[in-house]
């Protein structure tokens, strides 16, 4: 087989990058935020031009001027955004942009047979071709994006954080179909934060830092402490905070009592004491987000009950919840938790813009000397408070999120996947500003789909599967392997 | 941290902005554009459109479309449209002449009616309120009905008859001039920077913008975005209800048939001026000069003896190359 070899110099984004990928292996690409992994993927599928460099597939130099020619020269990227269009059918999806057609009319029989042969490789023959996308699960649509790149027949695949929205059941398929496809030749990058995975299906790895190529193809089994040097230029400790441990006679601040919502959760019961990290740890899917978003009043209860420092919250009612103290962090940070487009200062001050306000006239300068106080304290890169938060990296806008409820001053916080999007670096960073957080006298709840995750930063323990609590424990006398069986005992329960 | 230590390469070059892609940019491209009508104005109608009564003229045409295009930027910043303004407008003025005419025949004070107009104007705005922020109708459909429907009540109302406005005071008001400049005019400048003070200044506007941009977001920060739309319906339902009392002032007739395809040219405006439709971001004087424009346009045409179909087309025209240019400087402004 001949090699496949590409280089990207790029302007800004790409100052001299060059990756090489063999056919037949996945090939790991790591980064920062902003290092510039998603530029590099976008030169690759065609989305963006190059401003130097070549790209050589075969021996031969190959200009991709737009994502169909990427198409051509067998390189299918699945994007990590979910490109799918809800309201077409899975067949419909998957071959959209290279539809199979005699003279218009799409030939459905023939497209729902090829969709179904290749659901069936992608282990999931139980998705019907005809099913509306939009009425699938996340982890379904990923199934359908990855389903339109195997249908293009690709060389290369470029997968960008495939695993975000997965929970460990459908990794374990998404690995199987990876090395399904190497066995036949295909060549993979893949794009993830999650080192446990790289080490699992990784081949070799090329390591970007500021658009440069800072380690080339390294083995997998490169020692992650030397792997994050590379990335963040010097030593990091991808280390927990220490755990004081929180006193008996530390008061009760949030109690949930019996919670309930049909279809999420039952009788979810659990206490937060001031000072207190508490950690959910479960599945995607098994009420995780539902027991926060419901605590925080962004959905209603049928049942339960929801106390702060022991004044019964309101069900259902997002305003009653902030005014007693709680803030959350919301999982879907883009889409949940910021005005993308609003200055810094004015994402921070969201939730307290209303009470340093004057009988309705706003008072900036508060509100500016307010962010820019908490933007100081939390080591918000870079300390402008006016630049629009589109700009800022994802560790930083989620730095953002928690400043917004540092402003208001919480009694309760609530952490939905705090680490979400956000690189390795900056994750030791945001652990250590929760461990910080508590021991002012917050109560900490906090849900992540990584259980060691959990487990190092939290107090306790509460293990949920399918929308029951099944356990709870201190988080030093439960490890990984003992979660992950209560959370499968659960399920199969 | 070193993690978030170098700005990103990707960012740092985006984050250059463009200074003409900035608010006050996008207002110096309105006054270029101003400028440029006006100079076609010079060059066509000479004396006749550079005179002081010919500016008094545009300005008190203006006005109308002024106020509730105030009002509607509001509604378009949240996210949302009011195609039902120029309806509620014509109901809000048979309304209000019908209790003057009728009701209480002569005694009724020439403040009643203005106040019965903008109630009405309220009413109608806060019905589309409650039924977009919680009977969860999209804007577009909500006020759609409205605007159906408030036009045929007006018909009912007036008997689809004319009502003079015979009120003393009311004639009187409305023929005011303080320095020389009328009423109307008057009028829209104090609800364009009531306006202005309202979305720059006060938590209204900022849970406007909140809103707009991500309604998600603003109600997990603890925002009550259902009653805030419903405040906003309300506000562009109040500025229908100004513009129904000045339509009176200016014609001194209540009819039924005040306001037809109004929202259009409002909305025209407001797009004009920089606003966003998708929400999240716009300005007051954007609006202002939206309206400058399209008015100031309508008078040349009208100087020079040309036909209302020709002004259509220069209508549309004007709109495109103004969403083309927004979407220029908007994509230059954006990361990918």
């Amino acid at each position: 087989m001949e090699g496949i070899v590409k280089h990207f110099p790029g302007a800004k984004a790409l100052d001299g990058v060059d990756l090489e990928v063999l056919p037949g292996e996945v090939h790991c690409l790591l980064g920062q935020n902003g290092a510039g992994k998603s530029t590099l993927i976008k030169v690759l599928s065609g989305a963006h031009q190059p401003t130097a460099g070549r790209i050589v597939v075969d021996d031969a130099e190959v200009t991709i001027g737009h994502p169909v020619a990427a198409l051509a020269h067998g390189v299918a990227t699945m994007y990590q955004e979910l490109d799918v269009v809800d309201g077409l059918t899975v067949a419909e999806n998957i071959y959209l942009g290279h539809e199979l057609a005699t003279g218009g009319f799409t030939q459905r029989r023939e497209v729902a047979r090829r969709t179904r042969e290749i659901l069936r490789r992608l282990g999931h023959p139980e998705i019907s071709p005809h099913r509306e996308v939009g009425q699938l699960p996340a982890a379904g649509k990923q199934i359908v994006s990855m389903a339109r790149a195997l249908s293009h027949d690709a060389r290369v695949i470029v997968m960008d954080e495939p695993s975000a929205v997965l929970d460990s059941g459908e990794v374990e398929n998404l690995f199987r179909v990876v090395r399904e496809l190497t066995a036949q030749g295909v060549a993979i990058v893949y794009i993830s934060h999650r080192m446990e995975e790289i080490r699992a299906i990784g081949d070799r790895i090329t390591v970007l830092k500021d658009g440069r190529t800072v380690g080339r193809n390294l083995p997998a089994s490169t020692p992650t402490r030397e792997l994050i040097t590379l990335m963040t230029g010097r030593s990091v400790e991808y280390a927990f905070p220490a755990r004081p441990g929180v006193p008996d006679d530390a008061p009760v601040v949030l109690d949930v009592q019996g919670l309930t919502l049909p279809g999420a959760f039952e009788d979810v019961s659990l206490q937060v004491r001031a000072g207190e990290v508490v950690g959910l740890a479960g599945l995607v899917g098994s009420g995780r987000s539902e027991i926060l978003e419901t605590i925080f009043g962004a959905r209603k209860q049928s049942a339960g009950t929801v106390s702060v420092s022991g004044r019964r919250l309101r069900a259902g009612s997002v305003p009653a919840a902030v005014a007693a103290g709680v803030g959350l962090a919301p999982e879907e940070r883009k889409s949940q938790g910021l005005v993308l487009d609003e200055a810094v200062y004015r994402n921070i001050t969201l939730s307290t813009f209303a009470r340093t306000a004057k009988g309705g006239w706003l008072d900036e300068r508060a509100e500016r000397r307010a962010a820019r106080a908490q933007a100081e304290a939390l080591d918000l890169r870079p300390p402008d408070v006016e630049r629009a938060i589109r700009t800022l990296s994802g560790g930083n806008q989620q730095k953002a999120v928690l400043a917004r409820w540092l402003v208001h001053g919480c009694d309760v916080l609530l952490l939905d996947e705090p680490t979400r999007g956000v690189d390795v670096g900056a994750r030791s960073e945001l652990y250590g500003l929760v461990r910080t957080l508590a021991d002012n006298g917050t109560a900490v709840l906090v849900v992540s789909s990584e259980i060691p995750e959990v487990l190092g930063l939290a107090d306790r323990v509460h293990v949920v599967s399918d929308g029951r609590v099944v356990h709870q424990a201190p988080a030093q006398e439960i490890d990984e392997h003992r979660v992950l069986d209560l959370v499968m005992e659960g399920s199969a329960a | 941290m070193s993690a978030s230590t170098a700005a990103p390469p990707a960012d740092a070059s985006t984050e250059r902005r463009s200074w003409l892609s900035g608010p006050a940019g996008r207002n110096v491209g309105l006054v270029v554009a101003l400028a440029l009508i006006c100079v076609a104005g010079v060059v066509t109608g000479g004396e006749r459109f550079a005179d002081i009564d010919n500016v008094v003229t545009i300005l008190r045409a203006a006005a109308v479309t002024g106020v509730v295009a105030i009002g509607m930027t509001f509604v378009i910043i949240s996210g949302g449209i009011d195609l039902s303004v120029g309806s509620v407008l014509g109901l809000t003025g048979v309304w209000a002449t019908t209790v003057a005419t009728q009701t209480m025949a002569e005694d009724v004070h020439w403040l009643v009616m203005v106040f019965t107009a903008l109630v009405v104007g309220v009413g109608a705005g806060l019905v589309n309120g409650v039924i977009i922020a919680y009977g969860r109708v999209v804007s577009f459909i909500a006020t759609l009905a409205m605007l159906a429907s408030a036009r045929g009540l007006a018909e009912m109302i007036s008997n689809r008859q004319t009502q003079r406005v015979e009120v003393a005071g009311f004639t009187d008001f409305f023929d005011l001039d303080p320095l020389g400049v009328p009423m109307l005019i008057w009028i829209f400048a104090l609800v364009a920077v009531a306006g202005w003070f309202l979305l720059n200044r006060t938590t209204f506007g900022r849970r406007t913008v909140a809103v707009g941009g991500n309604a998600e977001a603003a109600r997990l920060a603890g925002i009550k975005v259902k009653r805030h739309t419903l405040y906003i319906y309300g506000l562009s339902g109040l500025a229908a209800g100004i513009g129904g009392v000045m339509m009176l002032g200016r014609t001194t007739a209540g009819t039924s048939t005040n306001g037809v395809l109004l929202e259009l040219d409002v909305i025209a405006a407001v797009v004009v001026g920089g606003t966003l439709l998708a929400g999240g971001r716009g300005t007051i004087v954007g609006t202002v000069f939206g309206v400058l424009i399209f008015n100031t346009l309508t008078n040349i045409f009208v100087i020079n003896n040309m036909s209302t179909s020709a002004q259509g087309v220069a209508k549309g025209v004007i709109i495109v190359a103004a969403v083309l240019l927004q979407q220029r400087f908007a994509n230059r402004s954006r990361p990918t």
